[in-house]
C-alpha cells in the first residue's frame, strides 16, 4: 500500500501559505491518496475515467472552488484553487482536467458571462457534481487558431440554431450541458463569437468518445457534433462578447494547469527519490551513483522554481493583477519542466519505469497532452514574444 | 446532544524522528503536525451523534501550545461547533496532569458524552481518557470500535485478545475511540473556510509538574544486519537450520 | 516499604498467560529494589482461578485471589476500586499491570485513583537511585523514552511478550479473600469469542503475517497451516493492505495503525515491508521474510530472508516444522 504523499518543499513554501491554504491542500492530498491513487493505474490502462470519484470530489467542494459561496461554491482564493489543482494532478492529469473543465471552463464562463438566472440555475448543481459540463471551443481544423472556428449560431424565431463540430472536448460524452462557442455573424468575424449553454440531450447534439488515445486515458475526450441544434433565447451567455470571452476561460484554466503540472512533477520526483534510495545495483542503492544524483538535483531545482512561480502568480491573481501573459509564462514553464521530470523519472526507474504500477510513464504520457492543450507550448512562446517585443509572430 | 471531544496535536507518524539537542525530546524542525488520527474517529462520532439528535453541539478541546489552534480548526472544519484551547507551552509528560487540566475544563460543561481517541500516536500512552473519567467520576469504556446509543444508555464493543467485549453503560460517559468505529470525513473546503468564523477560546493553563521525569530519548537499537539464506523451496532446510542453531527459536 | 503488587488477569476462571510476564516484571522490580521486597500477585475473579499455583515459579511470594460475584466479567470500576484500595492499604512501592487490552484500560483508572503517574506499555524496568525507571517506545517505535517515576506507588504496565517469564524453583503462598464490590455502572454483558483458542497477535510468541503477496483471501490458509504446525504458539497477522481490502480482520493487523507486536519469531510472508508495517514488528526478536522480490524492503529489516515463491516455500516450511515437533 502506497504511503501517504509528503509533498516536496525544499524552500519551505509552506511558510508562505496561510493556514486555510495549507488545510485545503492537505485535505485534497489525503483524498487523492485514499481514493484516486488506488484506482488510477487500472483506470488508465483500461482507458476509463473513474466517474465514481465525482461525488466525492463534489462533496469536498473541488468544483469551481474559487467561485463565490452564494452559488454553492467554496469561495476560496486563487492560491487555494491552485493547490487543489496541484494535488489532483499529483494523482493524474486526467482527473485534474475534469476539475479544470468543470470549474474553469464551464462554471467560470457561466459566472462571468451568464445572467443571474443562469448562474442560479447551473452553478449550484455543478458545484455539487449533479450536472457535469464541457467546453466546446476547439474544432477539428481550428486548434491554435480558435478565432477561425466555423461553428455557427443563427438567430431563429424563438432562439438559436447551432451547426458545427468540436473536437478534443474533455467530459464531452458525460456532460449534461456544453458551453459551445459559435459565430453569430460572418464566418470570418471572430468578434461575433458568443457562448451558448447547450443541453447535451438536445436534438441534433451528439458526443462520441475519441478512441485510440495514448495519453489522458483516464479522461473522456470527445467529438461533439451539432446538427441544427435548437436552443432557446436564454441559452445565450448574455455577457459573452467575441473571442476574448473563451480566451478568458482558457486563461483561468491555464492558471490551474500551471499548478497542476507542479503536482505531476512532485509525484514523479517523489517516486524517483524513493526508488533511488531502495533499488540496489552493484551492491548499493542507485541513488548513490553520480548520474542519478544529477537527475534528482535537476528535478528538485525545477520543481522548487516552479512552486515559487505559481505562488506569486496566485498572489497576483488574488490582487486582481495577474495578466494572461504572466499565466502563459507559468503554464509554459511548468508543463515543460514537468514533462522533463516525468521523463527523467521514467529513465531512473529503469525497466520498472514502463510498468503501470509506477506513476512516471503515465504522467509522462499525460503531460504530452497538457503540453499541447490550453495553448500549446509554442503558442505561449509567441504570446510571450509578442509581449516582450510588441511584434506578433503568430502568422 | 452536548458532546466534548478532546483532541491532540501530534507529529505525523510518517515523520523521520530526530532527537533534539536536549537528548530528551523530538527535534521539531521540519516536522509536520496533524490531528491525532485516533481523535478523528472521536470527532466523527461526535458529529454523527449530534446530527442524528438534530440538536446539540460538539465542542473540541485541546491541551497544547498556541499552534494547537490549527489542530482545533481542523476539527472545526470537519463540523465541530466551537473550540477551546488550554494553552500550555508543553503537553505534560505525565498523563494525569494532562487529565487534570482537561477535567477542570470539562467539569461543568454538562456533556452527555466526552470522547477521546484511544491513544496519541506520539506518546502511545493510552491513558488520558480513562483518567479524565476517573477524575470526573464518570463511567468510561475504552477502545470503542462500535457504539449504539438509546434512551440515555449506550452499548459499546471493544476488541480484547481473542474476542470482542460487549459493554453497557449509562450516559453521561467518557469513551475512547478505536479504528473501525466510523469513517472520519475529510474537512470539506467550505468547512475549512467556515472554521475561521467559529468561536475558539484560548485559556492559558499551567499543568502541574507531575510524577514523570524524562531522562532521555534515544533511537531504538539497530538491528543486526540480516541475510538472505537462500532461494526457493530448497532453502527451507537451511532456514530451519539457522532458526534452530543460530537463533535457537525452534 | 518496597513491596511490589502484580495485577494478574484471568478469563473464565483461568489465569491468562500474560500474568506470568507481569509476575516476572514485578520480580525484577522487587529484586532491584533490594532487601526484603516481596511480590504479591493479585487476581480478581468470581471464584478460584486455575493456574495460580504456577506463579511462585515465576517469582510471586504470595498470590491473593480476591473474589466477588462482580468479577465474573471484567468490571472496570469494581476492579479499579479494589486494586487501588489494596495498593494503598498494602503500602506497595509499585503496582505492575500487563499492557493487555484489559490492563491498558484498568491501569489508568487505578493510577488516577491513587493520584499518581502511569508508565504505560513499557519494555524495560529498573530502579535507579531508589526510583523506578522505565523504557517506553514512542513515535511508533522510532524512539525510546527513558522515564523516571517519582510518585508512590510507581504504576507501570508491561508490553506483552517482552518480559520473558523465567522459571525459578520457588513456591509461593496462596490466599483467597472475598471482597465487597459495589455494582459498577459499566457492565460487560458478553464476550464474543472470535474463535476458540485463537491466539492474539500481540500475545503470541510466533507471528506469521501475510500481505498482498498472498494474492487472495482464501490463500491465507497456507499461513494458518504454518501457524498450526507450531502447535498453538503461533498467530496469523496481516499487513494493512489486506486488512483494508477486507481479507483479514483489523484485530490481526500488524503495523502503525494496527498492533505493535514483539514476538520471539516474526515471519513476514508476501509483505513488501513498508515503513508503517515495520513500525509494528521491528522489535521482534527474530524476523524472517519470505518474498519473491529480492529487492523488497522487508529484507532490510529481516534477520533471515528467503527469496522465492511463497506458495512453494510456506507449505514446505510447515511440513518441516511439523516433522520437528514430531
Amino acid at each position: 500500500m502506497a504511503p501517504k504523499f509528503q509533498g516536496v518543499d525544499f524552500y519551505d513554501t509552506d511558510s508562505l501559505l496561510s493556514e486555510e491554504e495549507r488545510a485545503v491542500r492537505d485535505t485534497v492530498r489525503a483524498w487523492v491518496d485514499d481514493h484516486l491513487i488506488p484506482v488510477i493505474g487500472e483506470a488508465y490502462v483500461a482507458g476509463h475515467f473513474p466517474k465514481q470519484l465525482v461525488p466525492g470530489m463534489a462533496d469536498l467542494g473541488l468544483f469551481g472552488a474559487n467561485l463565490p459561496e452564494e452559488y454553492g461554491c467554496a469561495g476560496l482564493n486563487n492560491v487555494a484553487y491552485g493547490l487543489i489543482m496541484q494535488e489532483l494532478e499529483r494523482g493524474d492529469s486526467g482527473l485534474r482536467s475534469f476539475a479544470s473543465v468543470q470549474g474553469a471552463l464551464v462554471m467560470y464562463p457561466i459566472y462571468s458571462f451568464g445572467s443571474e438566472e443562469q448562474k442560479k440555475k447551473w452553478l449550484p448543481q455543478m458545484a455539487s457534481g449533479t450536472v457535469i459540463g464541457c467546453f466546446g471551443l476547439t474544432e477539428p481544423d481550428f486548434g491554435s487558431n480558435p478565432g477561425g472556428m466555423i461553428t455557427v449560431a443563427k438567430e431563429a424565431k424563438d432562439g438559436w440554431v447551432l451547426n458545427g463540430a468540436k473536437m478534443w472536448i474533455t467530459n464531452g460524452s458525460t456532460a449534461h450541458v456544453a458551453v459551445v462557442w459559435a459565430k453569430t455573424g460572418a464566418i470570418d468575424d471572430a468578434e461575433s463569437i458568443r457562448g451558448f449553454l447547450v443541453p447535451t440531450e438536445a436534438r441534433g447534439f451528439s458526443a462520441k468518445d475519441q478512441k485510440g488515445k495514448l495519453s489522458l486515458r483516464a479522461s473522456d475526450t470527445s467529438e461533439l457534433v451539432l446538427q441544427d441544434v435548437h436552443v432557446p433565447k436564454d441559452a445565450l451567455l448574455p455577457k459573452s462578447a467575441g473571442l476574448k470571452s473563451p480566451l478568458m476561460c482558457l486563461t483561468a484554466a491555464r492558471y490551474g494547469i500551471a499548478w497542476g503540472a507542479v503536482g505531476a512533477a512532485m509525484a514523479c520526483y517523489d517516486e524517483a527519490v524513493s526508488y533511488a534510495k531502495t533499488r540496489l545495483m552493484f551492491g548499493k542503492p542507485i541513488g548513490g551513483f553520480q548520474l542519478q544524483q544529477a537527475r534528482l538535483a535537476d528535478m528538485l531545482t525545477e520543481i522548487t522554481k516552479a512552486q515559487l512561480l505559481c505562488l506569486q502568480l496566485g498572489r497576483l491573481k488574488d490582487q486582481g493583477k495577474a495578466t494572461p501573459q504572466q499565466v502563459s509564462l507559468a503554464k509554459r514553464n511548468n508543463v515543460n519542466m514537468a514533462t522533463e521530470v516525468a521523463r527523467e523519472t521514467r529513465r531512473l526507474l529503469g525497466a520498472n519505469g514502463i510498468l503501470a504500477e509506477y506513476q512516471a510513464m503515465r504522467h509522462l504520457a499525460n503531460l504530452e497532452s497538457v503540453y499541447t492543450y490550453e495553448g500549446t507550448h509554442d503558442i505561449h512562446t509567441l504570446i510571450l514574444g509578442q509581449e516582450i517585443t510588441g511584434i506578433s509572430a503568430f502568422a | 446532544m452536548k458532546i466534548a471531544v478532546c483532541i491532540k496535536r501530534v507529529a505525523d507518524s510518517e515523520t523521520r524522528v530526530r532527537i533534539g539537542a536536549d537528548g530528551k525530546s523530538l527535534d521539531e524542525a521540519g516536522v509536520k503536525f496533524i490531528l491525532n488520527p485516533y481523535d478523528e474517529f472521536a470527532v466523527e462520532e461526535a458529529l454523527q451523534r449530534r446530527d442524528a439528535a438534530a440538536s446539540g453541539e460538539v465542542v473540541v478541546l485541546a491541551l497544547g501550545p498556541a499552534q494547537a489552534q490549527e489542530t482545533i480548526r481542523t476539527a472545526l472544519a470537519m463540523g465541530a461547533d466551537r473550540g477551546v484551547l488550554l494553552q500550555a507551552d508543553r503537553v505534560p509528560v505525565d498523563g494525569l496532569e494532562a487529565a487534570r487540566a482537561l477535567a477542570a475544563e470539562l467539569k461543568d460543561g454538562g456533556y452527555d458524552l466526552i470522547l477521546f481517541g484511544k491513544m496519541a500516536i506520539d506518546d502511545y500512552n493510552h491513558q488520558v481518557g480513562p483518567m479524565v473519567a476517573e477524575l470526573l467520576g464518570l463511567p468510561c469504556v475504552t477502545t470503542v470500535a462500535h457504539l449504539e446509543l438509546a434512551g440515555g444508555r449506550g452499548t459499546a464493543e471493544r476488541e480484547i485478545e481473542g474476542g470482542v467485549e460487549v459493554v453497557e453503560f449509562p450516559l453521561p460517559a467518557v469513551l475512547t475511540t478505536d479504528k473501525g468505529l466510523n469513517e472520519p470525513r475529510y474537512p470539506a473546503l467550505k468547512g475549512i473556510m467556515a472554521a475561521k468564523k467559529k468561536p475558539l477560546d484560548v485559556k492559558p493553563v499551567t499543568p502541574g509538574a507531575g510524577g514523570v521525569v524524562v531522562l532521555a530519548m534515544t533511537p531504538p537499537p539497530e538491528r543486526k544486519e540480516g541475510r538472505i539464506v537462500g532461494e526457493g523451496v530448497v532453502a527451507v532446510a537451511e532456514l530451519i537450520r539457522v532458526l534452530r542453531e543460530e537463533a535457537k527459536v525452534l | 516499604m518496597s513491596d511490589v503488587l502484580a495485577v494478574l488477569e484471568q478469563r473464565d476462571g483461568v489465569l491468562r498467560k500474560v500474568s506470568h510476564e507481569v509476575v516476572t516484571g514485578a520480580r525484577r522490580l522487587a529484586d532491584a529494589l533490594g532487601g526484603t521486597a516481596t511480590v504479591d500477585a493479585v487476581v480478581l475473579a468470581a471464584g478460584a482461578v486455575q493456574g495460580t499455583d504456577a506463579l511462585g515459579g515465576f517469582g510471586a511470594d504470595k498470590v491473593i485471589t480476591l473474589t466477588s460475584g462482580a468479577f465474573g466479567a471484567y468490571a472496570p470500576e469494581g476492579c479499579a476500586m479494589t486494586i487501588a484500595a489494596r495498593a494503598t492499604t498494602g503500602g506497595y512501592s509499585s503496582v505492575v499491570f500487563a499492557a493487555s487490552a484489559t490492563g491498558k484500560d484498568l491501569a489508568p483508572r487505578v493510577a488516577a485513583k491513587l493520584g499518581v503517574a502511569l508508565a504505560q506499555d513499557v519494555t524495560d524496568l529498573a530502579v535507579v537511585g531508589g526510583a523506578v525507571t522505565v523504557v517506553h517506545p514512542v513515535y511508533a517505535g522510532k524512539a525510546l523514552l527513558k522515564l523516571k517515576l517519582t510518585g508512590t506507588p510507581a504504576v507501570v504496565s508491561l508490553r506483552p511478550n517482552v518480559f520473558t517469564p523465567v522459571q525459578r524453583p520457588k513456591a509461593g503462598a496462596a490466599e483467597t479473600v472475598a471482597v465487597e464490590v459495589p455494582a459498577g455502572r459499566v457492565l460487560v454483558k458478553q464476550v464474543k469469542a472470535v474463535e476458540a483458542g485463537v491466539l492474539d497477535v500481540a500475545e503470541a510468541s510466533i507471528v506469521i503475517s501475510g500481505g498482498r503477496g498472498l494474492k487472495e483471501p482464501a490463500n491465507f490458509k497456507v499461513l494458518e497451516e504454518l501457524a498450526a504446525a507450531f502447535g498453538g504458539r503461533a498467530a496469523v497477522g496481516a499487513s494493512r493492505a489486506v486488512v483494508d481490502a477486507g481479507w483479514r480482520p483489523h484485530a490481526d493487523q500488524v503495523g502503525q495503525t494496527g498492533k505493535t507486536v514483539s514476538p520471539t519469531l516474526y515471519i513476514a510472508v508476501g509483505i513488501s515491508g513498508a515503513i508503517q508495517h515495520q513500525a509494528g514488528m521491528r522489535t521482534s526478536k527474530f524476523i524472517v521474510a519470505i518474498n519473491k522480490d529480492k529487492d523488497a524492503p522487508i529484507f532490510k529489516v529481516a534477520d533471515y530472508g528467503l527469496v522465492g515463491d511463497l506458495f512453494e516455500i510456506v507449505p514446505k516450511l510447515a511440513e518441516e516444522i511439523r516433522k520437528l515437533h514430531g
